[in-house]
This record gives C-alpha cells, sequence and structure tokens, in this order.
C-alpha cells in the first residue's frame, strides 16, 4: 500500500525532484531566464519580435552541434580541443568533392549524388580525424589536451595546406539549403540542432554506450574492473565527437556558402565554455543533454542581446569569459556548500 | 653513473634532435649557418622563450596557461598607449616595470579563481584570456601604434654585437637576449634551490602529498600565476620594442607553440617535471623547424602541420616513456 503511494508522489513531484536533485540545472534555468528577461527589458522593441528568435535559430545551431561533440569528450574527463579543426576540414573536404562532382549546368540527381558524396566523405574525415584523437589518448596516453591540441593544429595545418588558405566559393544552391531555409517556421539548422539533442539525450540515457559512458568518466579504474573496455570507449567517444563535429562544418559550409581552413576559432573556448556552464564536470561523469540546450541559448540571448544594444563583439569575448568563470566559481560555491552539508 | 644520466635525460635527445636537424637544414640550404641566419632565430626567440620560462611553471605544478600572451598583449598595449599619450620621454625601465605591474595584476587575477576557486586551470585562463583581449578590444583599442616612446625605440636599437654580411646587411643580436638570460638563471635558481621552488614540483607531484607535508598551497599558486603574469607583461613589451610596433592581436595564438616546446623539452603535462634547459631547448627545436621551412623550400603553409606533427610527436614520446612499463626503470631520477 505504501508503495503505491510513493510510487503516485514520485510520478508527481518527478519534475521537482529531479530539478532540485539537480542544482545545476535548476540554476541554469534561472540564469537562462534572467538573461533572457534582461535582454526583454533593455530592448523590448527589437529582442521579442519573430525575426530575432528566427536569426537565432539560425545561428546557435552550429555551436551547439559543436558543443555537443565537445560534451562527450568531456563527459569521459577528456577535451577535444580539436573540434573546430575536424569542422573545418570535414567543410573543406566537402566542399571540394562537390566542385569537383558537380559539373556546371548537372542535372538535379547528379547535384543531390554530389551532395550526398559529398557528406559522406565529410562523415568520413571526421570520424577518421577522431579515430586518431582517440587512437593518441587511448593507445598512446598522451594526455587529452594535448593530444587535441596537436591535432588541431594539424587539422587545420592540413586544410590550409589544401586550400592554400584561401576560402573556397560557388557551391549548389541546393546545398546551402540546409544552412539558410526553413521547413515551415523552423529554419534547417535549427531542427538538426534538435534532432542531434535528442539523439545524444537517447544515447546517453538509454543505450549501454551512454552508461558505460558516465561510468568510465565517474571513476575509470573502476569501470575497467567491471568489464568495460575503456580504450574501445575512449576510440568510440572521440570518433563519435569528430563525426559530429564534421556535420557541424557541413551546417557552417552550408550557412557561409563557402569552406574556409580557419572559420570559427573562436567556437572551441564557446563550445567548452557551454558545456562546463550547461554542468558538464571537467572532471568527467557528470553532464546533462538539457543543461547543454540550456546553456546554448543562454549564449545565443546574451550575444544577439548585447549585438542589439550595439555593443562590439569584443565586448561579447569579455562578457563570455566572464560568464564562463563566473559560473564555475558558482557551482563552486554550491558544490562546497552541500559537500559541507553532508558531513 | 654520470653517463647513463645523461643519456637517460630528455635534454640529451632534445640537444642531438637539434644537431641533427640543423645538418640536415645546413646540408640542403648553406644559407642556415650564416651569423645572420643565427642572430635571426636567436632574435625570433627572445619573446617565445620568456614566455616558455612561464609556461615550464605552470606545467611543473601540474597546471595549464593558455591566458599568457593575452596578458602580455594586454600589459603592453596598455603602457606604450599610456606612454605615448602622456608624450612620455624617460626611462625605458619605467615601461618595463609598468608592463610587469600589469601583468602581476592581471597574474593575480588568474591565481585567485585557481586557487581560492580550485577551478581547472585550463578552463579559468580560457576564460580569462577570453576576457583580458576582449576587454583590450573593446575599451582600450583595436588599432596597431607605430611610435613609440623614444626610449623604446632606443632600446630596440641597443645590440649586444653586429655582424655585417657579403650583402651588407647588418645583423645585430638584441640586448633583449640579456632579459632572456637573467630570467632564466632566476627560474632555474627558484626551481632548484628555493622552498617555492620544491614546492611547485611538490604540488605537480601530488597536491594532497604537498599539503601534507606543510607547503602552503595558496602561496605557491599565488607565486606561480603573478611570477607567470609578470614576466608576460615584461615578453609583451620586449616583444613590442623589437617589432618596434604596439599591435594588440600578434601575439594571440602563440600559446599553442610555447606549450609545445616546453613539453617537447620534457616538461610533463601530468606535473612534477620539467627543467629550464629542457624549456629552452625545446623553443630551440621549435623556431629551428618553422624558421627554417623556408629555407628547405617548403611553402609557409605548411606550418601548422609541422606544429601539429612536433605536438603530438613530442608528447607521443614522453607519454610512452612514462607509461607503467617503463615506470620502474624511470623512478631511479
Amino acid at each position: 500500500m505504501s508503495s503505491n503511494e510513493t510510487r503516485i508522489d514520485l510520478a508527481k513531484f518527478s519534475f521537482l525532484r529531479y530539478m532540485s536533485r539537480d542544482g545545476n540545472l535548476m540554476r541554469l534555468v534561472l540564469i537562462t531566464a534572467a538573461i533572457f528577461a534582461l535582454m526583454s527589458i533593455l530592448s523590448p522593441d527589437r529582442f521579442l519580435t519573430f525575426d530575432n528568435f528566427d536569426s537565432m535559430a539560425y545561428q546557435f545551431p552550429e555551436f551547439g552541434i559543436l558543443s555537443l561533440a565537445m560534451m562527450i569528450t568531456m563527459l569521459t574527463g577528456g577535451i577535444d580541443l580539436s573540434i573546430v579543426g575536424i569542422a573545418n576540414l570535414s567543410g573543406v573536404f566537402a566542399a571540394l568533392m562537390m566542385l569537383h562532382t558537380i559539373p556546371d549546368g548537372a542535372s538535379t540527381s547528379q547535384i543531390l549524388t554530389g551532395i550526398m558524396a559529398a557528406v559522406l566523405l565529410a562523415m568520413a574525415t571526421g570520424a577518421g580525424c577522431g579515430f586518431i584523437n582517440g587512437l593518441l589518448i587511448a593507445k598512446i596516453n598522451i594526455p587529452p589536451i594535448l593530444a587535441t591540441l596537436g591535432t588541431m593544429q594539424f587539422f587545420t595545418g592540413i586544410a590550409i595546406v589544401v586550400t592554400k588558405g584561401y576560402a573556397i566559393f560557388g557551391l549548389p544552391d541546393q546545398f546551402s539549403f540546409i544552412g539558410n531555409e526553413a521547413i515551415g517556421i523552423f529554419p534547417v539548422p535549427f531542427l538538426i540542432f534538435a534532432a542531434f539533442a535528442w539523439l545524444f539525450s537517447l544515447l546517453l540515457n538509454k543505450t549501454g554506450y551512454g552508461t558505460k559512458l558516465y561510468m568510465m568518466g565517474t571513476n575509470a579504474t573502476a569501470a575497467k574492473f567491471s568489464g568495460i573496455n575503456n580504450t574501445m570507449m575512449l576510440v568510440k567517444t572521440y570518433m563519435l565527437s569528430g563525426l559530429v563535429a564534421a556535420l557541424a562544418g557541413l551546417v557552417i559550409v552550408a550557412r557561409t556558402n563557402s569552406a574556409k581552413a580557419d572559420y570559427g576559432t573562436s567556437y572551441t573556448l564557446q563550445a567548452i565554455l557551454i558545456a562546463v556552464m550547461g554542468g558538464v564536470n571537467p572532471n568527467g561523469g557528470f553532464g546533462t543533454i538539457a543543461g547543454i540546450v540550456l546553456a546554448v541559448l543562454t549564449l545565443q540571448f546574451l550575444s544577439s542581446g548585447f549585438n542589439m544594444l550595439g555593443f562590439s563583439n569584443f565586448f561579447k569575448d569579455f562578457i563570455w569569459g566572464a560568464v564562463l568563470i563566473f559560473i564555475m566559481v558558482v557551482n563552486f560555491i554550491f558544490n562546497n556548500r552541500r559537500a559541507k552539508r553532508r558531513k | 653513473m654520470k653517463m647513463k644520466k645523461l643519456f637517460s635525460s630528455n635534454e640529451f635527445y632534445v640537444a642531438l634532435t637539434i644537431i641533427g636537424l640543423s645538418l640536415l637544414i645546413g646540408s640542403v640550404n648553406k644559407a642556415f649557418f650564416t651569423a645572420g641566419n643565427m642572430i635571426d632565430l636567436a632574435r625570433g626567440s627572445i619573446v617565445m622563450a620568456i614566455f616558455a620560462l612561464g609556461t615550464l611553471m605552470v606545467i611543473i605544478s601540474g597546471g595549464i596557461d593558455v591566458s599568457f600572451p593575452a596578458i602580455a598583449s594586454f600589459s603592453m598595449y596598455v603602457t606604450t598607449k599610456v606612454l605615448t599619450s602622456c608624450n612620455f620621454q624617460g626611462s625605458v625601465w619605467v615601461a618595463f616595470a609598468m608592463a610587469g605591474a600589469i601583468g602581476l595584476v592581471l597574474g593575480l587575477i588568474n591565481a585567485t579563481f585557481i586557487s581560492f576557486f580550485k577551478l581547472p586551470t585550463l578552463i579559468v585562463t580560457l576564460g580569462t584570456a577570453s576576457m583580458f583581449s576582449g576587454f583590450m578590444l573593446a575599451f582600450i583599442g583595436v588599432r596597431e601604434l607605430s611610435i613609440l616612446p623614444p626610449s623604446m625605440v632606443d632600446f630596440s636599437k641597443l645590440n649586444l654585437f653586429e655582424i655585417t654580411s657579403k650583402d651588407h646587411f647588418v645583423y645585430g643580436l638584441p640586448a633583449a637576449v640579456l632579459i632572456v638570460v637573467a630570467l632564466a638563471l632566476l627560474v632555474w635558481f627558484i626551481l632548484k634551490y628555493t622552498m617555492i621552488g620544491r614546492g611547485i614540483y611538490a604540488l605537480g607531484g601530488d597536491r594532497v602529498a604537498a599539503e601534507r607535508a606543510g607547503f602552503n598551497i595558496h602561496a605557491i599558486l599565488f607565486f606561480i600565476y603573478s611570477f607567470v603574469g609578470f614576466i608576460s607583461g615584461i615578453a609583451g613589451l620586449v616583444h613590442t620594442s623589437l617589432m618596434r610596433n604596439s599591435n594588440p592581436v600578434t601575439l594571440i595564438g602563440t600559446e599553442l607553440t610555447v606549450i609545445a616546446a616546453v613539453v617537447l623539452g620534457g616538461a610533463r603535462i601530468s606535473g612534477g617535471h620539467g627543467t629550464v634547459l629542457g624549456s629552452i631547448l625545446g623553443l630551440l627545436l621549435v623556431t629551428i623547424m618553422t624558421n627554417s621551412l623556408i629555407l628547405l623550400g617548403v611553402p609557409s603553409y605548411w606550418q601548422r602541420v609541422v606544429i601539429g606533427l612536433l605536438i603530438v610527436i613530442g608528447t607521443g614520446i614522453t607519454a610512452q616513456k612514462r607509461s607503467p612499463k617503463r615506470a620502474g626503470a624511470e623512478s631511479g631520477c
């Protein structure tokens, strides 16, 4: 009888309980709401418009997807600094593939085949780059920061060598559909991001891989002795990170309608910032997709809001750095307090 | 015993690589072994060497700092902007003191977050780097200053010696090299002969053990990051003087090369290991590698591929050395 009651209680309060258990997430909801309110008050006539939400929905997916790629590597206690390098290299390869396989005046089916080939090439490139990262980290035991620092230079370097530093233009219109059109009122990049966020939450919460990933991130030694092959897990995770980064690269190419070796270098910092803000523990084991989504939205509100208020882009760098450290400090203070209470 | 130690030391192999590489480049292009090229290499590594000394300290303590180029840019840009706007005619020492002091303050900001809030050093310095350069570019200025105070220009013309090449080019070794020598000796002395230096190694080796052994971790962290801020400010000013213009963005992005150089020189990213000699040799190796691509006929856009490979190979070798299988052999030193 009593168990029946508790079940009802749980169903009723599961949301609240979930939120209070995950203090980081609750604070983040508050911060997101506060920033949204602040921007709405500061420039109500421009922030609270359909146009603004529309343009925001085109802007955040590219770094949102990159943040997901960053997040899963941080769940293992590692980091992937090479995601932007992988995105650009895959984008460059995809763009070159399209230019070489699609002749002038090609038929629609020819163009679509070319685009498919380019997307596959980009995905293979991303997975391959991630495989290299995984091997360096899991097999050769290079700390993830250094391994991906090196491969970031290496991948970007290859993209520079291939393009000789120039941007690649002249991609088919059908491809830029991915980056610049909408289905109904939802921009395609937004839908891609939403699909990825959904897939990732399934992957992390409903599959064996996800469970193992959290376990390995919490305690690698314990995970090893409970029969998890940490080497394989790391290689898989970095491959997945590379693959997702490559897809972000495709979205970037489609949106800007060009491919460049050194596009979006500030995205690395942003992706770390979003992951940390979203409650991912840099030491591994903790972090939720809901947190990442909220952090992505918060950053986009901040950056659009500041743009409307006429601040320079450099001021944005300042604010992002400050927000990153602020969130870390707040989390530290709260976690510290909770730890003390437990004692 | 001493010979064995020499052969097992990382410095020995880096030095060997430098010699091998130099012979290779020299055999391809005779211009490599000219006095002019040597002076160019030395000149090109002055600022990076100062950065490397700071990075070494941070890495030994088990941290990683990516904010020093931002600190250097901030310090030197504010210094030159203030001094030129008040038409400063005094000594270059004032400029150095000012840049050093600004660097120190910015370093203290890093230290505060790292020490009191126990935040990961990479994330703190990524954040502060973004803050420092964002603040500078948004509020202080983005334009390059090409007119410097006269004392700074004089400083840049101050050469230890000059050599005139066959085609009547005058190559001078800047006196700023002495700053590198002095700082290298200072850092070596601190690391080897002072309690705080031993504390830095202890902290990097095992934080808890260091704390129990009685080291004041807060004091050590504050010392490291403020000292690194201070010498980054000095490095920034040296950079501006040698370039004879003050550009707020040219140094940004050098952090990866410096970290790569220090790690190649044998410092371990996990902390507790590293030497001044190794870092300087590592830096020379990276400088020779990147500066000589052109002499080898390799287009300069290959540079990043080479740096990336250097980091991966260098860290791969050190990672293999300290893998469990070899741990027993290594514990001797």
